[in-house]
């Protein structure tokens, strides 16, 4: 863990409100691992106060990568960052997902909803590389919501489409589709990142197929890194429902452990 | 070569600038940042006798400069503190302090005895003012009368100092303060955050899960200065001035206004090493203004 205040932002794409910096910093770099993310400072002033947690989505040389979509005014002047600018970002933090050795030579379900595929392309890659066998699962409203699908199809991954719709790929949620797959196959494993609905009902499905899951959660986070327990969310641990911080706890968590309780979230 | 320490008469700091109790866990959060020992000191974050669940979450929410936190003051107790934590900072060579707890003045009282006998503590915080523990915001610090009689019983309980730490949210923060300083306590803090809430216009519901919570951030800077200057004229004991600082020219016009030291929160969860650049800052500002003791700073507003 590490803040770099010279992180200079390298490349920039984008697609409508979706972003893909590619940043220069060989101490994160070094450090990262798939599930890990950044808090990124996105203003010089007070205005808006807080940094911005951000997922990896790539780690390779002195390079990191972030993808992001515009969700409100934290992304929306992140966004506005120009290439050559030095941004102040501090990382990586978090534990990421793990990567099992017994998942070597299996099929593993990466199942991403709109900007969830941020850290599952990174964790595909790293899966692939232990010698798993990926199958990313990658699921929006629309179309312009899937901007990475021909970028991951073009790394060799198995990629499964769906929108909401049904302007690309299989009408329907992706969630729909994971179930449709799981008559034809059965992997060892489901990782999954996207919004709440989205993965509760894949760990509805996982219950019920008995598979293997860890889930990527997103919070408001204060500081990032374990100092004010303001990203909490309800988790079971030695069978006890606790408060748990999903910035230094998580963000990942398994199957087992997430509480699903949205509602307190209105 | 400046000399930054500063004497709090029961307390000797190497430096004015210590990290608040809430933004700075248990202190171990800050250790990859930097050497702790570089702080005047800092304040661990508060601790009943039993580990706390917190209130339900969502926690957090910005407003313009400012961050209205709802916690609930979630821990691990203090005797898992005693027990895991403690042993890790004893050895510090820095000013360490524990923010203390309660229920109810006895559970107070029983904190503060708890922690007096273990080694390594520089002084208690007594928090009589979170807003996010009890009905509606309410607490100790509100009225004088409750305030002297929770700091009267904890200095009872133990030998360790004391610093109070009041509430904004009162009508005259000086009465509350004399009456602190009237029970015994070696030193007050403030302000604590303002009591605060915000709504979510498309679900018309509080964005906070607890429905209000505490702001704090730059955006309460002012007010929080305005507080400082008033119980530094009512009361003797040494004042530790917080409330948004996030520069050493923060820090420096609260100890104009009568800060002896000052507390830095928020500021830490945006830089890690908020209290390190703000100490050097306080370096560089005495130096470029000739100034031997920073201490020589407290009180020099010119009215």
């Amino acid at each position: 863990m590490v803040i770099d205040r010279q992180a200079r932002l390298v490349a920039v794409e984008s697609w409508d409100d979706y972003f893909l910096f590619t940043l220069e910093s060989p101490q994160i770099a070094c450090q990262a691992r798939p599930g890990q993310f950044l808090m990124i400072r996105v203003s010089e002033t007070s205005q808006p106060l807080l940094r911005r947690p951000i997922s990896l989505h790539q780690a390779q040389g002195p390079h990191v990568q972030i993808f992001f979509q515009v969700a409100g005014e934290g992304t929306r002047l992140l966004s506005m960052k120009k290439t050559g600018q030095q941004l102040d970002i501090l990382g990586p933090l978090g534990n990421g997902f793990t990567i099992r050795p017994e998942l070597r030579g299996n099929e593993v379900f990466c199942v991403g909803g709109g900007r969830g595929i941020a850290p599952l392309y990174y964790l595909a890659r790293e899966l692939r590389a232990s010698g798993a066998r990926p199958i990313i699962f990658y699921g929006g409203r629309s179309g312009t919501d899937l901007p990475l699908k021909d970028r991951l199809r073009a790394d060799g991954f198995e990629v499964l489409i769906s929108t909401d719709d049904g302007s690309i790929g299989s009408p329907g949620f992706v969630t729909s589709l994971v179930e449709a797959e799981l008559k034809k196959r059965r992997p060892a494993y489901l990782y999954a990142c996207g919004p709440v609905p989205m993965m509760e009902k894949l760990a509805e499905i996982c219950r019920l197929e008995n598979l293997k899951a860890e889930f990527s959660l997103e919070s408001m986070m204060g500081c990032g890194f374990g100092a004010c327990w303001g990203c909490v969310k309800k988790i079971r641990r030695n069978d006890q429902e606790k408060y748990l911080k999903v910035c230094q706890d998580g963000p990942v968590f398994s199957l087992e452990e997430v509480v699903w309780q949205e509602s307190e979230h209105g | 070569m400046v000399d930054l320490s500063v004497d709090l008469g029961f307390l000797k700091l190497k430096n004015p600038v210590l990290a608040a109790s809430g933004t700075f866990g248990y202190g171990l959060e800050f250790k990859p940042f930097y050497d702790l020992e570089l702080l005047g000191g800092f304040v661990v974050k508060g601790l009943y006798l039993k580990p706390r669940e917190g209130n339900r979450p969502p926690r957090l929410v910005e407003t313009p400069s400012g961050l209205i936190n709802s916690i609930g003051l979630q821990g691990i107790g203090v005797e898992a503190f005693c027990r895991e934590v403690l042993p890790q900072l004893a050895g510090l060579k820095t000013a360490v302090m524990v923010n203390v707890c309660g229920e109810e003045e006895d559970e107070y009282a029983r904190v503060a005895e708890y922690l007096g006998r273990h080694q390594g503590i520089a002084a208690l915080e007594l928090n009589i003012s979170c807003p996010n523990v009890r009905e509606g915001g309410r607490c100790p610090a509100q009225s004088p009368e409750s305030t002297y009689r929770t700091v009267k019983k904890v200095k009872q309980a133990t030998s360790l100092p004391l610093i109070t730490k009041l509430s904004p949210n009162v009508t005259d923060i000086t009465a509350v303060a004399r009456a602190a300083e009237e029970a015994g306590t070696e030193a007050v803090s403030l302000i604590n955050t303002l009591l605060a809430m915000a709504i979510d216009l498309e679900t018309r519901k509080p964005k906070l899960g607890n429905v209000m919570g505490g702001l704090s951030g730059p955006a309460i800077k002012p007010i929080a200065l305005r507080m400082v200057f008033q119980v530094a004229r009512a009361v003797k004991v040494p004042v530790i001035g917080m409330g948004g600082i996030f520069s050493a020219a923060d820090a420096l016009e609260f100890m104009m206004a009568g800060a002896a030291a000052v507390q830095v929160g928020t500021a830490n969860f945006v830089d890690p090493d908020a209290c390190l650049k703000i100490i050097r800052g306080l370096q560089d500002w005495a130096e470029n203004h000739g100034i031997e003791r920073i201490s020589e700073v407290t009180g020099s507003l010119q009215l």
